[in-house]
């Protein structure tokens, strides 16, 4: 008989003997939570996406200053993409005698392809949400318009040389948060009525758009091609090419859920690293049998590596249709959030689940699985021969091996993973040496004190290894469990906060240099707070080093785009509040006369820029170059000005320079910024609070995500101490029958169960809660750019929490120990 | 190599063996000049007090542990030569075990104890086997019980059904009324000795019960280590 059949044979026993049972158990909740925050955080994300490409109202948009040529229509419908088409341009309203400079909007019927308009009847009016845009005749207007003609719902207008019906009021349009520089107001007419305006005509100022949206293959393959085909003048905008304040809370969102989906993996591993030690020891007497019949070591090892595979496959086929199951409730719940069904998932999560078994189930199984094959014969004969002692470096070494594949793998993010595992190895390490330092620290110790305490501690030092298995065991997922709450309760809400309540939604730009002192005043006697006025210049990149730069040198589409077009750049003599140096020093007074350059961060790390290159700009025709002195991390989404280069006074100030705020304008206050038109005409002004609405729902989505990932979360650590508590449950029996029948009573034995789980509980609660701390501060101030402030709460809950949550699991395990008779507990075997 | 013997063959001859441990007040002698050989269907027992060497001797006939000096052959093969993978191959099959503690899988079931080695051994529809094994213990209708589920005496049969099954030549048992009470034990022992005397098998039994020992052909005294008495 081959060794095969053997061991189906043994893994049907297994599976009905129930052997397994808490080992399948571990590994189907692992399973069921990492694959259930996969499917979720997959259909999270693409709904994210879709949520961020409500921005563009669709999923891509090709837009130029003339006609969008056919061919990008014809390859769009051949793929059967949803199309679209917008005309923008400036534009005046007339009403009665009044005029109003306004951006117009021709909208196709289909517009917007993603996202939706939201409209008021009247201007006290209930918002509505709508899916299709006016109909021909009709035309919708923003309240700014409202109030700056003293309009109302229903009035005449006119357009050009046609007449409109003043139909609803536009509260929101996705997609006016991408057009950054508008000029007045925003009119959304339907591009039938287009021609009877007269206003489009070859000379005409218009921007075309034609919108794509569809499934995802073909929309990736449409921008494939399209980026080839671009003509001269095309430009094609996508999620990535989005604003980076909205880019900016995408990525932390998708960070968030992946960290959740780490912490997961946490849990998993040390669930089943704490069953597959009870299960590897019972396997030690089967071993012995079998080679006592005749078996080889090969045949054992192989048939014990089947099973486990065999077992590894369909727990993770179970966990995984678990963690289907669990994400299609949640997403049901959520739903009503994303405005509709969630997009169905992928099948990497379910690759994902399967990789999770499998990679946690071998990492921690094979190095005892291992030593099962030499477990000698002679065991039959002599019940203290076992198997040679696993060396424990070959232990961690499989262990961290497997954590550190599933944590790369899952997180998505090297820093993230990185930090992860770093807090992961050096709290193994600690609660590893605590171990071996409480044993050393116990063994005298229980010659003192009363009996109960010296039953209590001896559980302890009586076998090192598995108190430092359960130590690390309990602590991993203490870690684990700390680290979500760290992340639920302090990154989720420093994230929410990035955003303050009264955050500026409104930019002026264009501000000639004369209206600076004017245009304070206006904000101080309208008491409209300012983010202080900002002088902007307009630029581009033309060498790095003296090397010439352009878009071709760049893989990378961002980089092709930032290097293709203007840059704000701005000079300042201190840095901005909001933003911070991350290399090299901001200027000094005496350095200020000198050309320097500050660059932020990412479009450094982007085109490559480093402290001490040389930049050369071309400003209006004119070069400036100067040194990089520093880096900065901008938070953009602060909505205050920033910008991508800050020069130094010296460099800059004698160069033409307009200015540029924002500002927080309260809901009402629309004839402000009417009164702020007529009085400065030439400024433009800028509405920014639809993109700043449509991060602040990214942001609570993805909060809430992560508050239901960690309900998995939980879950997977109630059944890690589960099997923390049973990994010693053979010891525990075998003492208890002894002093049982030595007529200890059941509140002793209770009360010595109770010391040694405490104490067990108190010391992995302490090292985990200062690693995961610890692991936080990292995490936030390196991955997502927080401050990070060590919580007190944090630290005592974890601390007398694990003391209190693993003593009393411990109880509980003893207690039926505790009422059965020791003969009955000898009669079962 | 390992080869098969022939009837002329001893099944076990061992000769001079010696066995020692390293203990902690430094090394131990288990087993001291030990020599004797086994013949195809002969039963004997090795008696001896507790402590004396007696498992430790059954141990290394059976090829389960390494004498420290000296040599032992089963089946004709010198097991000196042998790693632990060969000698398991060499049970395989042709030894049958019986234990104090029954050593039972409490995973499987009575039928499923006994056809474990049936499988090992390669024997094709192994639960015929084991069943008719079962039924000749008088275990028929206790097939699909856990070992939990029996009684100390039941269990013992099992593992005589299990020691049986594969039909070997030699069946080692130690102590195997030990963990019994003595009508229990009788009736064991009457099993035993009838299961041996239906398929030939050698028998060597290591035991203190002298009555037990009265039974067999040859009768073995170990006395600290060393054989006192031989045949």
């Amino acid at each position: 008989m081959s060794w095969l059949s053997l061991a189906l044979r043994f893994f049907r026993r297994d599976w009905r003997s129930g052997e397994m049972r808490l080992l399948v158990l571990a590994l189907i909740v692992a399973v069921a939570a990492v694959s259930a925050v996969g499917f979720f955080t997959d259909r999270v994300e693409q709904a994210m996406i879709r949520q961020a490409n409500q921005v563009l109202a669709a999923d891509l948009v090709l837009s130029s200053n003339n006609p969008i040529p056919e061919s990008f229509e014809k390859q769009a419908n051949q793929l059967e993409l949803q199309i679209a088409h917008t005309l923008t341009f400036p534009s005046v309203i007339v009403h009665q005698d009044e005029t109003q400079l306004v951006e117009v909007k021709a909208v196709s019927k289909n517009y917007p392809l993603r996202g939706d308009l939201r409209i008021r009847t009247e201007s006290t009016a209930s918002e509505q949400v709508v899916t299709l845009p006016p109909t021909p005749g009709n035309l919708w207007g923003e309240a700014r318009l409202m109030a700056a003609l003293n309009l109302q719902p229903g009035a005449d207008v006119s357009l050009g040389e046609a007449r409109f019906s003043l139909q609803n009021i536009l509260s929101r349009d996705s997609a006016l948060g991408n057009s950054f520089f508008r000029l007045g107001p925003e009119v959304m007419i339907a591009l039938e009525d287009i021609p009877k305006t007269g206003l489009v005509t070859p000379a005409s100022r218009v921007r075309y758009r034609l919108l794509i949206a569809g499934d995802q293959t073909q929309v990736a393959t449409y921008k494939r091609w399209a980026s080839n085909e671009l003509p001269t003048g095309v430009r094609l905008e996508h999620l990535s090419s989005a604003r980076p304040e909205l880019r900016n809370a995408l990525d932390r969102g998708s960070r968030f859920l992946g960290l959740a989906a780490l912490v997961a993996v946490l849990v998993a591993g040390a669930t089943v690293a704490l069953s597959t030690r009870q299960f590897v020891e019972r396997q030690s007497d089967t071993s012995a049998i079998m080679r006592c019949l005749g078996a080889s070591q090969s045949m054992i090892f192989s048939v014990l590596i089947f099973r486990l595979c065999l077992l590894g496959l369909i727990a993770s086929l179970l966990g995984i249709a678990g963690g289907w199951l669990a994400q299609h409730f949640l997403a049901g719940l959520l739903s009503d959030w994303f405005g509709g069904e969630l997009p169905p998932t992928s099948l990497r999560p379910v690759l994902i689940g399967l990789g999770t078994g499998m990679i946690t189930l071998i990492g921690f199984t094979l190095p005892p699985a291992i030593r099962l094959g030499a477990v000698p014969p002679l065991r039959v004969l002599r019940r203290d021969l076992g198997a040679p002692p696993v060396s424990t470096w070959l232990l961690i070494f499989f262990s961290i091996g497997a954590m550190a594949l599933l944590m790369f793998w899952q997180a998505g993010d090297f820093i993230l993973a990185l930090w992860v595992l770093l807090g992961t190895v050096t709290t193994v390490c600690l609660l590893l040496m605590t171990a071996w330092l409480l044993v050393r620290v116990l063994t005298p110790l229980r010659h003192r004190g009363g009996a109960l305490w010296r039953q209590g501690l001896a559980g302890l030092a009586r076998a090192p290894a598995m108190t430092a298995l359960q130590l690390t065991g309990f602590g991993l997922g203490i870690l684990a469990m700390l680290l979500l709450s760290i992340i639920r309760l302090d990154l989720l809400s420093a994230w929410q906060h990035t955003i303050p309540d009264q955050a500026p939604n409104h930019f002026l730009i264009n501000i000639q240099p004369d209206d600076v002192n004017s245009l304070n005043s206006f904000f101080q006697e309208n008491n409209i707070q300012q983010a202080g006025i900002y002088p902007m210049l307009r630029a581009r990149l033309t060498h790095i080093n003296s090397q010439p730069v352009s878009p071709d040198q760049y893989q990378d589409d961002r980089a092709q785009r930032l290097v293709a077009r203007e840059f704000n750049l701005s000079w300042a003599t201190q840095i901005q509040e909001d933003n911070q140096i991350v290399s090299g020093s901001w200027w000094e007074e005496r350095n200020q006369d000198k050309p320097l350059f500050s660059v932020e961060v990412d479009l450094a790390n982007t085109l490559g820029i480093k402290i001490g290159d040389q930049l050369a700009f071309d400003l209006a025709g004119v070069p400036i170059e100067a040194r990089v002195s520093n880096l900065r991390r901008v938070h953009w989404d602060s909505f205050q000005p920033n910008f991508f280069v800050v020069g130094t006074p010296t460099l800059l100030k004698s160069h033409p320079t307009n200015y540029i705020t924002s500002f927080y304008l309260p809901p009402g206050k629309e004839a402000s910024l009417a009164a702020l038109v007529r009085q400065f005409p030439s400024i433009t002004i800028i509405d920014v609070s639809a993109i700043m609405q449509q991060i602040r729902e990214i942001m609570q989505r993805g909060s809430l995500a992560v508050e239901y990932v960690f309900l998995f979360t939980l879950a997977a650590g109630l059944l890690m101490l589960y099997a923390g508590i049973q990994a010693s449950r053979d010891y525990r029996r075998q003492e208890a029958i002894v002093l049982r029948t030595l007529g200890l009573q059941r509140k002793g034995l209770l009360t010595a169960a109770a010391i040694e789980f405490v104490t067990l509980g108190l010391l992995a609660g302490t090292l985990a809660t200062l690693c995961a701390n610890v692991t936080g501060w990292f995490i936030a101030t390196e991955v997502f750019g927080f401050q990070f402030n060590m919580n007190a709460w944090t630290l005592l809950i974890g601390i007398i929490g694990s003391g209190a949550a693993i003593g009393v699991a411990g109880i509980i395990a003893t207690w039926p120990l505790s009422i059965k008779p020791p003969l009955r507990m000898l009669q079962n075997g | 190599m390992i080869t098969d013997h022939t009837s002329e063959t001893p099944i076990i001859k061992a000769s001079h063996v010696r066995k020692q441990l390293d203990g902690p007040g430094g090394r131990l002698t288990i087993l001291d000049d030990i020599s004797l050989q086994l013949a195809a269907g002969e039963v004997t027992a090795i008696l001896g007090a507790s402590g004396s060497g007696k498992s430790t001797l059954l141990g290394l006939l059976a090829g389960l542990d390494e004498v420290t000096s000296g040599n032992i052959e089963l089946f004709g093969n010198p097991l000196s030569g042998l790693n632990e993978d060969q000698r398991a191959a060499l049970r395989a099959g042709k030894v049958g075990f019986v234990f104090q503690s029954f050593q039972l899988l409490p995973g499987m079931t009575a039928l499923e104890n006994v056809m474990l080695p049936l499988e090992l051994s390669g024997i094709k529809k192994p639960a015929t086997g084991a069943t008719e094994a079962l039924k000749q213990v008088g275990l028929a209708d206790r097939l699909q019980h856990y070992p939990g589920q029996l009684s100390g005496g039941e269990q013992q049969r099992v593992a005589i059904a299990r020691a049986f099954a594969s039909g070997p030549k030699i069946l080692f048992a130690d102590e195997p009324t030990g963990s019994l009470d003595q009508s229990t034990g009788n009736l064991i022992i009457d099993l035993l000795f009838q299961m041996r005397e239906q398929t030939g098998a050698a028998l060597l039994l290591v035991t203190h019960d002298e009555r037990l020992a009265a039974r067999c052909d040859h009768r073995l005294l170990i006395e600290n280590g060393r054989l006192e008495s031989g045949r």
